[in-house]
């Protein structure tokens, strides 16, 4: 297929873009395609920069002197500094490629960190009921109602007191959000296993003398995993822009540790009265790139599961079928590092349910 | 912009609506029910503060310690009683929230609440503003691209609303400081008025700390034209940032509503297009986007306090930072408390104005 050539400018990108991406980059059409390649382009170029900082940057993230003495605050972009130099003195161009390391990084570590969580507490609650699941529903339901900053304010104070070093800015900032994404993935899993537990196939598992623990990851987690890859695409961003947000108030990791969006922009604050303009308009737009690439990817994946939403084919072009068209059939979302090669030869998620489309049920 | 993906779906909801088809109760059933459900909301917001910020420490030693000698600083915290166990303090802080006490701050010695009252106003200002500049973006703006749908102006406008949302609302208001006050020199840098604005404003004998409303009282229009010239900057910045969410939500809903058969018949029956969208179709749009503002609510709150520090706009936000450096974790405490409050309350309201627009929402 011609559109497999179109995933090409991201071939490092990490594991939600690899397999799933590529059937939705098939199924897609003119604007909506349009959008999910544009997106994907954009965040594997930042996920490349992430990879070759060391590489790209001319400066360290830190460094305030080369040989022939220090920067000097505040220059203007051009010469050797191509976007200028900072209030602190550092290289502009430097950090902004570097802030990309750690956006990635927190990014990648709170999504992983929430997605074990959530979906661990979702299945567990779901699965088993009572009053556990009451309290984690309403506890839940408490922690989804609050703004996201100000909980990532409260979880920052209390793990790191606001400051501190590369590795451990880095995962005061990736736990801080976390929590706050945790009641997402719990309420997808949970709405999902309460669903999937009265289906037959988990039933006729339990005949079968299955134990609980078989029937919750073998059968349950398998199928209750589907929308997760458009969350986490959505989440992504979120995480990306609740990091900057941190930074931004003063719960950024140390100019000396790491380069971080968020914390440059603050700095900048005061510039920016002062005419100068370098110091926060790049790494803000730094920000604003690299979230608009993952959600314009996460949006096409939204619109592309959402019948209602998805463009279709001219007529004359449908020659897909069901099976083509749609999101689920094949477990194409929740195929695992596998991928689809991995479902379609030993899939028990597509076996055991062949009907349990909610789409082609309408 | 997971309120896209993820529909809440009130599980508590379920509970309620077993017992009310139960019984057959009306719309006072279900207002009482969801007025008894912020409760626990509000409960549990405040223990997890409590106990996360007292995780850290005492709120004395994070604030002063290394200021005070061992021997002050062991006083000071038994006379605030934080060496008492930490269970007796979690219950009086519960009983003290309840009459709405929220305690003294530790930097100022000034009790919390008071501080609410006076930033509070002003982040209600800045928020009230916000939403209107998000209202009136993205209302009319998804309306459009709705009814182009995958069209040029869609494609416009649907990046348009992604870039509003994926702009941190500080660069946003960074750029537009750039732009409009430092090389445009039309609007004001920072604050909420010039300080001639806020003295004649001091002298009023019944201030709201409202702007707006006191700048009214004033009688004077330049304090007026004054107050709203400060407020464009920092609610376009925070407004944006809302309005792409509304521009989305009303176009999916649109694009629903238009397929529907009674607008093909009110088209046939020859209705013009701009009644057809912003009247047949719009309408029946109009309850998630109701449910959305709940939701915005607290995404706004939160935007607020980075605008508020960005502009220097003196309002919760801006003061949270404040009391975040001074280490002050009593008012921190406070403030986030109030917040969870305020955000409990108003998913309360707008769940009374959905179940008022639509029956069906209820049960």
């Amino acid at each position: 297929m011609t559109m497999l050539i179109e995933t090409a400018p991201a071939p490092k990108a990490p594991l939600w873009t690899r397999l799933p991406v590529v059937h939705q980059l098939r199924q897609s059409v003119g604007l909506q395609r349009g959008m999910l390649v544009v997106g994907l382009v954009i965040t594997g170029v930042f996920i490349l920069t992430a990879i070759f900082a060391p590489l790209l940057a001319p400066y360290g993230y830190s460094q305030l002197r080369d040989d022939s003495g220090p920067f000097g605050a505040q220059r203007a972009p051009g010469g050797e500094h191509l976007l200028g130099t900072t209030v602190g003195g550092y290289d502009v161009l430097s950090r902004v490629i570097w802030g990309s390391q750690t956006a990635i990084t927190v990014m990648v570590i709170a999504i992983v960190l929430s997605i074990f969580a959530g979906v661990a507490l979702g299945l567990v609650s779901g699965y088993f009921g009572g009053w556990l699941d009451r309290v984690l529903v309403v506890i839940c339901d408490a922690v989804y109602a609050f703004p996201a900053l100000l909980l990532a304010i409260v979880m920052g104070i209390v793990i790191s007191g606001g400051r501190s070093d590369l590795w451990g800015g880095i995962f005061a900032a990736a736990i801080s959000i976390t929590v706050v994404f945790i009641p997402q993935y719990f309420r997808v899993i949970r709405a999902e296993t309460v669903r999937i537990k009265a289906e037959a196939y988990v039933e006729s598992a339990r005949v079968l003398g299955a134990s609980n623990g078989r029937i919750m990851f073998r059968h349950v987690l398998r199928n209750a995993t589907r929308t997760l890859p458009l969350i986490f695409t959505l989440n992504a961003s979120e995480a990306l822009l609740t990091l900057a947000g941190l930074g931004f108030i003063g719960f950024g990791i140390e100019p000396s540790s790491a380069a971080e969006w968020g914390y440059d922009l603050n700095k900048s604050l005061s510039d920016v009265t002062s005419g100068i303009w370098w110091t926060s308009l790049f790494p803000g737009l730094a920000i604003v790139l690299i979230v608009l690439g993952i959600t314009l990817v996460g949006e096409s994946l939204n619109d592309l599961a959402d019948p209602r939403l998805r463009s279709r084919r001219a007529p004359g072009k449908t020659t897909a079928g069901v099976a083509g068209t749609s999101v689920v059939p094949g477990g194409t979302l929740n195929a695992g590092p596998g991928g689809i090669d991995g479902l379609e030869a030993s899939s028990p998620a597509s076996d055991q349910h062949p009907n349990d489309d909610p789409f082609e049920a309408k | 912009m997971s309120t896209v993906a993820l529909k809440p779906s009130a599980p508590t909801g379920g509970r309620a609506s077993k017992k009310k088809t139960s019984q057959g109760g009306g719309i006072g059933r279900y207002l009482l029910i969801r007025f008894l459900l912020i409760i626990p909301t509000i409960f549990i917001l405040v223990t997890m503060v409590f106990w996360l910020m007292r995780a850290t420490g005492d709120p004395i030693t994070a604030a002063l310690g290394g200021r005070l000698a061992p021997e002050q600083l062991a006083e000071r915290i038994h006379e605030a009683g934080y060496d008492r166990p930490i269970l007796v303090q979690y219950f009086e802080y519960l009983g003290q929230i309840f009459t709405g006490n929220f305690g003294t701050t530790i930097s100022t010695n000034r009790p919390v609440s008071e501080i609410l009252l006076t930033y509070g106003s002003a982040t209600a200002e800045l928020v009230f503003y916000a939403l209107l500049v998000a209202l009136i973006v993205g209302i009319p703006l998804g309306m459009v691209a709705a009814y182009w749908r995958d069209k040029a102006p869609d494609a416009f406008l649907r990046v348009f609303a992604i870039l509003c949302y994926a702009t941190p609302v500080f660069f946003a208001g960074l750029l537009l400081k750039l732009v409009f006050a430092v090389w445009l020199k039309v609007l004001p840098v920072a604050g909420r008025a010039t300080t001639g604005s806020e003295l004649e404003m001091g002298f009023l004998p019944n201030k709201t700390g409202i702007y707006t409303i006191d700048a009214l009282q004033t009688g004077n229009p330049a304090i007026f034209v004054d107050v709203l010239a400060h407020a464009v900057l920092p609610a376009l910045a925070l407004g944006l940032l809302t309005a792409g969410v509304f521009l989305r939500l009303v176009r999916t809903n649109v694009i629903g509503t238009l397929g529907t058969d009674y607008v093909d018949a009110a088209r046939s029956r020859g209705v013009n297009e701009l009644r057809l969208v912003s009247k047949h179709a719009y309408r029946p749009a109009l309850i998630p986007i109701i449910t959305v503002i709940g939701l915005q609510i607290a995404l706004l709150l939160g935007g607020a306090v980075l605008t508020e520090t960005t502009f220097e706009w003196k309002g919760l936000g801006f003061i949270l930072i404040e009391f975040i450096k001074a280490r002050d974790f009593v008012a921190v405490q406070g403030i986030v408390a109030l917040l969870a409050v305020i955000v409990a309350l108003s998913n309360f309201i707008v769940d009374i104005i959905a179940a008022l627009i639509d029956p069906r929402v209820r049960y």
